[in-house]
């Protein structure tokens, strides 16, 4: 008695809708571009610099209360946001308060912040601060560099690593598939506003690693077989090649699911962002491995002599038990 | 075909078995914890009957490394402060100019009369009544160079010298800034650590970041608030002369005096000159203690350098006042009744208990060489902390009982081999993490949980090919050892990526990410352990006492 996911030698032509699906995914990221130049990011401190301050009270969040309270203080900028959980009680409620970076100040005024926390507490006594964090204009800037740095040495090193292992169409069709998995992870984060902050693009980076991961698998396996396949369509050779691995990507891809998704339910608020963003990620990544990168590949086209002669070439880590 | 070398197996169960026992201690957390304590306040203080009851605990003989909780999970404060590395250049202009100006009066038939005309910045400017001498005096400023004291400067001279439109203009070379700004990190970090240790906090972090920054995080304390008042205050007293007393914070006539607010009356100013009789750096202790009315006060004592300078100064000095300033504001102006030749003295004000404590403790630390601003700060109250880690261990179990069902009803006997390389793998990552002393954050909480799913796919890989291969190999003993084989290539190739991911992670994030980076990359290495080695010495070993004609995968 086995749970099979996945049937026994699938025979799916995953090119029969290319276009469809190419052209869907396509769309989906010059959507996403465009959002994200429209709506733009809800960029958390770390990247704009201010201060939040998460509030936990008995009583209800009033939010249009708390924002005449902090008004004549005369911020700036304020988000007031509820904050909800499944694990929260009635008498437990939590909402964030973001505060612009005052024009001026490089370092963090904590005169600021203790008048906020002032102006709340008259507005609901029970309240408490169980987080208060500042971020420096200084710092955010370099947090944003950073950021950038961060998922364009990933890129580059992926770019460079496939193309090392395999062939260069093979490392700009998993990099593609990369810039696709990013720009639909912004673009959803851009769409519902959810915060973006480092650990966004941490978040970001993991699912590059787990789409990459998918992608190798399959073109692995491809290689695999356009040697063992010469005559073959390449076309063909790809279908067998996802069709082989179906099995494992849908496996692989449940299993992390079924964790991120408890992780999601249950993890907290915290880091439900972070969650979600990983969450999504896979999806979109597992999705990307299958209709995406290979495309590209196909549309590239490859060099079917492969003039290595043996073909266990590339695979010199194989031998670890004999 | 199947067979493996006993070394290996025995390799094999040796690390597992390390592994277990190294994770073993963050199984029984707040014992192990507490236990260490209970050692390191022996090792200090001596032992108690209660400290030894509570250091036996947990036994000697397993080790008692921890994973150490983050900030985000224990709660407490963080600070990233930049060190204001330029404020010392200035006190060493200030410490430079008696000397220059004795060189150069010494040779005031060439260079003229002298006057400095800068305001205490970073530039000592003296301005030559004969500009015809500017040769001469650069030359004079140039001899009381010496050479800079690092390995990088070797054959720089620690002043730079210029002359312009008649004036010396000497500053610090940037080769000795450079070795200035050195010392100053390394020396506010000694004082951050000293301040940070007087108040007694577990584990505090306290390290370098780049060029010019400190990062602090305490856990425990209350707010980042109450951590800045303990080491923000740069805490720097001095004796000044008292030139005058008024209302006019404007009042000083050159530069050679400043004026600062009285303490507790801020619309009195006194003007001051402002080279110090006696400053911070001669005090040998500091003490809270009560005046002669019973007020709060601090009592202190000079080192002998400090204290024959003082008893000087009080002895030439006795019927006009002197001033106790600590960071540019006056505590008290006396008026010096009579010589004070032993070097101890009381600060008086109004100070609460408190305050008097505090400002002991801060005179006692010593001063900040420069000031600090702070550019992120962050307090975690420990009831959220608390939050996290319930919630992440609740999700963590869910997580690992869905993987380890699904895993069962998919891939039957071969999925519960999997599933004990799972569990395993797991302990392994605790056991690393505690043996490298690693920080577990909320976000490496989830690169745990993310790991428990990704760890199963190099098993995944080997059964689906196993799978393949059972369809043309021949034999079952045939179709393991070349799903194995053939599955190789793509968990080593898919690993490698992930890792290069961890690893720019980890090089380029802080704090919680980089928790997150070193859980990500400890379990990619764990897994790929397990998946190959344990699991198929499980599958090998269940294949030689079982001999199955055929298997099921």
């Amino acid at each position: 008695m086995r749970l099979k996911l996945v049937p026994d030698d699938t025979n799916i032509d995953f090119f029969k809708h290319a276009k469809a699906t190419f052209g869907a995914s396509c769309v989906a990221m010059v959507l996403s571009l465009v959002v994200w130049l429209m709506l733009g990011l809800n960029f958390g401190i770390d990247f704009r610099g201010g201060t939040t301050i998460r509030t936990e009270g008995t009583a209800q969040v009033d939010v249009a209360a708390y924002r005449a309270a902090i008004e004549p203080l005369e911020l700036g900028d304020v988000v007031i946001s509820e904050v909800f959980d499944p694990s929260f009680g009635d008498d437990r409620n939590v909402a964030m308060v973001r505060i612009q970076a005052q024009e001026g100040q490089e370092s963090v005024a904590s005169d600021t912040v203790a008048a906020v926390e002032a102006a709340l507490s008259e507005v609901d006594p029970s309240i408490t601060f169980p987080s208060v964090e500042s971020v420096g204009p200084k710092v955010s800037g370099e947090l944003i560099n950073t950021a950038l740095l961060a998922v364009g040495a990933a890129l580059a090193a992926m770019l460079f690593y496939i193309w090392l292992r395999f062939e260069w169409q093979f490392a700009v069709g998993a990099v593609g598939a990369l810039v696709h998995d990013i720009l639909l992870t912004i673009g959803i984060f851009s769409l519902f506003q959810i915060r973006f902050d480092v650990a966004t693009i941490a978040a970001l980076l993991t699912v590059l690693g787990y789409s990459i991961n998918d992608t190798v698998v399959i073109f692995d396996r491809l290689r695999e077989n356009l040697i063992k396949w010469k005559q073959r369509e390449l076309r063909d050779v790809m279908n067998l090649s996802v069709n082989e691995t179906l099995s494992r990507t849908v496996m692989t891809s449940g299993t992390t699911l079924l964790a991120l998704i408890a992780l999601l339910v249950l993890g907290g608020d915290v880091i439900r962002g972070f969650v979600f963003a990983i969450t999504w990620g896979v999806i979109v990544g597992t999705y990307s491995s299958v209709f995406v990168a290979k495309n590209i590949v196909l549309f590239l086209g490859v060099k079917r002599d492969w003039s290595k002669p043996d073909k266990t070439d590339g695979n010199q880590f194989a031998n670890i038990d004999s | 075909m199947l067979q493996i070398p006993t070394w290996k197996r025995i390799f094999i169960w040796a690390v597992v078995a390390c592994g277990l026992i190294l994770a073993l201690p963050n199984a029984f957390y707040s014992r192990v914890e507490q236990a260490n304590d209970a050692r390191a306040a022996i090792e200090q203080s001596g032992a108690t009957a209660a400290l030894e009851e509570q250091a036996a605990g947990w036994p000697d003989f397993l080790p008692s490394g921890l994973v150490n909780l983050g900030l985000d999970l224990r709660g407490g404060a963080h600070l990233l402060a930049e060190v204001q590395v330029e404020d010392v250049y200035a006190s060493r202009m200030d410490g430079i100019w008696p000397e220059l100006r004795d060189a150069l009066r010494d040779a005031r038939d060439e260079v003229g009369t002298i006057r400095r005309v800068d305001e205490g910045g970073d530039q000592l400017i003296v301005a030559l009544s004969d500009p015809a001498g500017l040769p001469r005096a650069m030359e004079i400023a140039r001899g009381l160079a010496r050479p800079v004291s690092t390995i990088s400067g070797v054959g720089a001279q620690d002043l730079s010298v210029e002359g312009r439109d008649g004036q010396l203009i000497v500053q610090l070379s940037p080769e000795e800034q450079s070795a200035t700004d050195d010392r100053t990190i390394r020396q506010s970090l000694e004082i951050i650590r000293r301040r940070v240790d007087e108040v007694g906090t577990r584990e505090p972090t306290i390290q370098r970041q780049g060029e010019d920054r400190i990062l602090i995080q305490v856990p425990g304390i209350g707010s980042a608030e109450e951590l800045k008042a303990l080491i923000g205050t740069t805490a720097q007293l001095t004796f000044n002369p008292v030139i005058s007393r008024g209302g006019d914070p404007d009042a000083a006539t050159s530069s050679r005096q400043v004026v600062y607010p009285l303490l507790d009356e801020p619309e009195t100013y006194y003007t001051l000159e402002r080279t110090p009789v006696v400053s911070g750096e001669d005090l040998v202790d500091a003490q809270p203690s009560f005046d002669q009315n019973g007020r709060p006060a601090v009592t202190f004592r000079f080192n002998p350098t400090g204290a024959r300078a003082f008893g000087d100064y009080t002895a030439e000095n006795i019927g006009s006042p002197f001033a106790i300033v600590l960071d540019e504001e006056v505590i008290s102006a006396p008026v010096i009744q009579s010589h004070i030749p032993g070097g101890s003295g009381i600060i008086t004000g109004n100070f609460t208990v408190e305050e008097s404590t505090q400002l002991a403790v801060l005179l006692r630390a010593g001063a900040l060489p420069a000031e600090l601003t702070f550019l992120e700060e962050r307090t975690i109250g420990p009831e959220l902390g608390q939050d996290s880690i319930e919630a992440g261990q609740i999700a963590c179990l869910v997580a690992f009982v869905a993987v380890l069902v699904f895993m069962a009803l998919s891939y039957g006997l071969f999925g519960i081999f999997a599933n004990i390389a799972l569990l395993l793998n797991v302990a392994l990552l605790f056991g690393l993490l505690s043996l490298i002393g690693a920080t577990l954050t909320l976000p490496g909480i989830a690169g745990i949980v993310l790991t428990i799913g990704m760890a199963v796919d190099a098993n995944v890989l080997v059964f689906e090919r196993i799978r393949e291969e059972l369809k043309t190999a021949r034999g079952p003993s045939r179709a393991i050892s070349q799903g194995y084989e053939r599955a190789l290539s793509a968990i080593v190739d898919a690993n490698i990526t992930t890792f290069i991911i961890a690893a720019i992670l980890f090089t380029l994030g802080s704090g919680p990410v980089r928790g997150f980076a070193v859980t990500l990359g400890l379990g990619i290495i764990t897994s790929v352990f397990t998946a190959i080695f344990v699991t198929r010495l499980l599958i090998v070993t269940w294949f030689d006492r079982r001999r199955p004609k055929t298997i099921e995968v």
